[in-house]
């Protein structure tokens, strides 16, 4: 099994859901963080008297868990919702799971996910 | 006799109190309306809120007074007072006789602040601040104040016709319902709108928001006497009943329908009330209040959920509640006007002829706001485009129209 980490754009959230819904991925955590990447940040003012350039910026990630063969399939569903075409669109990363047991039955592997 | 000996100083202190009431309303708007927005927008809709207030506190002394109030005709007034030339410490020979004249004024200038206030809570999140600025005075000089002239003003037509609007249902709610409604036509849909859910930001600023609108109305009414004794009393007393009615109304509205009652319910029903009872609250007693209030919960709450099924993008219902709001409240002021409190009677105390009269000027204040909005609109939409790009609304208003953050966290 593995593991899919993808940081986006917050506005992004609710496409990318929706679609990960349509194709059965239902499962998923998702948290507010910060970060920086390659986009340059944003400028914002202080009194309407200086600028700032605040380069930590709050995105949203999405964690989750899903069978080997379904992992390239969501990969694509994210990237395909999450694009904007502009710097600044995140990053997704791939990690192996050794085991997935859902608390409430007890089940392990596959059938947990 | 010199001027000065007629002011009652009981009176100037009541009418100064009460435009700081209303004053405070507009702020209270605004924490109303932001904590229903989504929070990448709380800022703009604040914003809004705030540069009205900058905008149309001089707009009034400049130009609005007179427009609205010196002596002219029957739809505008003319320009005698522009800069407030002779409005001064000399009560007026019409209007609040008993107060110094600029104190009348100053007054008045917070209701002709808060009505286009009214209005930004039915584009929220969408329009461009340049053009909302540019719209506002616009709307201010063409709309509020020959409307205000209408049922306000000595002369003009709709006060001669007899219409009865003791605080502003027709000139301030109706106005602004009106103008929503043409927003709804004119400015797109917020992106996503029907199909992304746009959860409030935070309720308790909702709340809050309703706390103070509630406060300040006291003045908004209760000071519309322009003189502190019965009449005022009257005012005040109503007005709290006919919020408190109508609170219940909907929040036992949302239980009944959805299950559980609805804390932004709740909030929505006790402004509906508050609505309605503005053009009633010099001319009604309490138990009328009680009526016009459950009518004003039922109504407005039927009204946001007809705007519902519509699917049609009125931010925070301002047709709903201001314009059903005031619509229902001119109307009950034709049904339950009683002489004994106000001078004038209505259906249920003989006088079936002033229910015509109060809808003749709902008919007429609707055509002219809506019409007048829509092409005021329909303007600046090819002059200066009136929505952020889609990138702008996605990133949010806060950030691309003001460079600043609500709650930055470090």
């Amino acid at each position: 099994m593995k593991k899919i980490e993808a940081i986006i754009r917050t506005e992004k959230l609710n496409d990318v859901k929706t679609a990960l819904a349509t194709k059965g991925h239902l499962g998923l955590t998702t948290y507010e963080v910060k970060g920086r990447g390659r986009q340059k940040g944003i400028v914002l003012q202080w009194r309407g008297v200086k600028e700032y350039r605040v380069d930590v910026l709050s995105k949203t990630k999405i964690e989750l868990v899903v069978d080997d063969e379904d992992a390239p399939e969501v990969v694509d569903i994210i990237r395909e919702k999450a694009a904007t075409g502009k710097v600044g669109d995140g990053k997704i990363f791939i990690l192996p799971v050794e085991d997935v047991i859902r608390i409430r039955t007890g089940e392990r592997g596959k059938d947990a996910v | 006799m010199k001027r000065e000996l007629a002011i009652v100083s009981g009176d100037v202190a009541w009418i100064l109190t009460s435009a700081a009431f209303v004053m405070i309303m507009t702020p209270g708007l605004a924490f109303f309306y932001g904590g229903m927005v989504r929070g990448k927008n709380i800022l703009s809709v604040l914003m809004h809120c705030f540069v009205i207030m900058l905008l149309i506190s001089l707009e009034w002394v400049l130009w609005g007074y007179s427009l609205a109030y010196a002596p002219g005709g029957g739809f505008i007034g003319g320009f005698q007072f522009l800069g407030l030339r002779g409005v001064g410490a000399e009560p007026s020979l019409i209007y609040a006789t008993t107060v110094p004249q600029n104190a009348f004024m100053i007054y008045q200038a917070m209701f002709a602040i808060i009505t286009p206030a009214l209005i930004a809570g039915a584009f929220a999140e969408r329009l461009k601040i340049n053009t909302f600025i540019v719209f506002t005075l616009l709307w201010a000089t063409f709309v509020y104040n020959p409307v205000a002239h209408w049922v306000w003003a000595s002369g003009g037509w709709l006060r001669s016709l007899g219409v009865l609007d003791f605080a502003g249902g027709t000139v301030v709610h109706i106005t602004a319902g009106a103008a929503a409604l043409a927003s709804m036509f004119a400015i797109r849909k917020r992106s996503g709108f029907g199909s992304i859910t746009m959860e409030p930001n935070n309720i308790p600023y909702v709340i809050l928001g309703t706390a103070l609108l509630w406060f300040g109305w006291f003045g908004f009414n209760a000071g519309s006497a322009l003189t502190a004794g019965g009449s005022a009393a009257n005012a005040f007393v109503v007005t709290n009943t006919a919020a408190a009615a109508a609170g219940l109304t909907w929040m036992l509205m949302s239980w009944y329908f959805r299950g559980r009652p609805s804390v932004l319910g709740s909030m929505a029903g006790a402004v509906a009330g508050l609505v309605a009872i503005t053009p009633a609250s010099g001319f009604v007693g309490p138990l009328a209040a009680i009526a016009i209030g459950i009518g004003a919960g039922v109504f407005c709450y039927l009204a946001v959920l007809l705007r519902n099924r519509k699917n049609l993008d009125d931010s925070l219902d301002v047709w709903g509640v201001h314009g059903i709001g005031g619509t229902w409240g001119a109307i009950a002021t034709g049904i339950f006007a009683e002489a004994a409190v106000g001078g004038t009677n209505g259906l249920l105390f003989g006088n079936p002829a002033q229910l015509v009269t109060q809808l003749i000027g709902v008919a007429a204040t609707w055509a002219y706001a809506f019409t007048l909005t829509f092409v005021i609109l329909k303007v600046l939409d090819v002059t200066m485009g009136l929505t952020v790009k889609p990138e702008e609304e996605e990133v949010g208003l806060d950030i691309s129209q003001h460079g600043e953050r609500a709650n930055a966290t470090s």
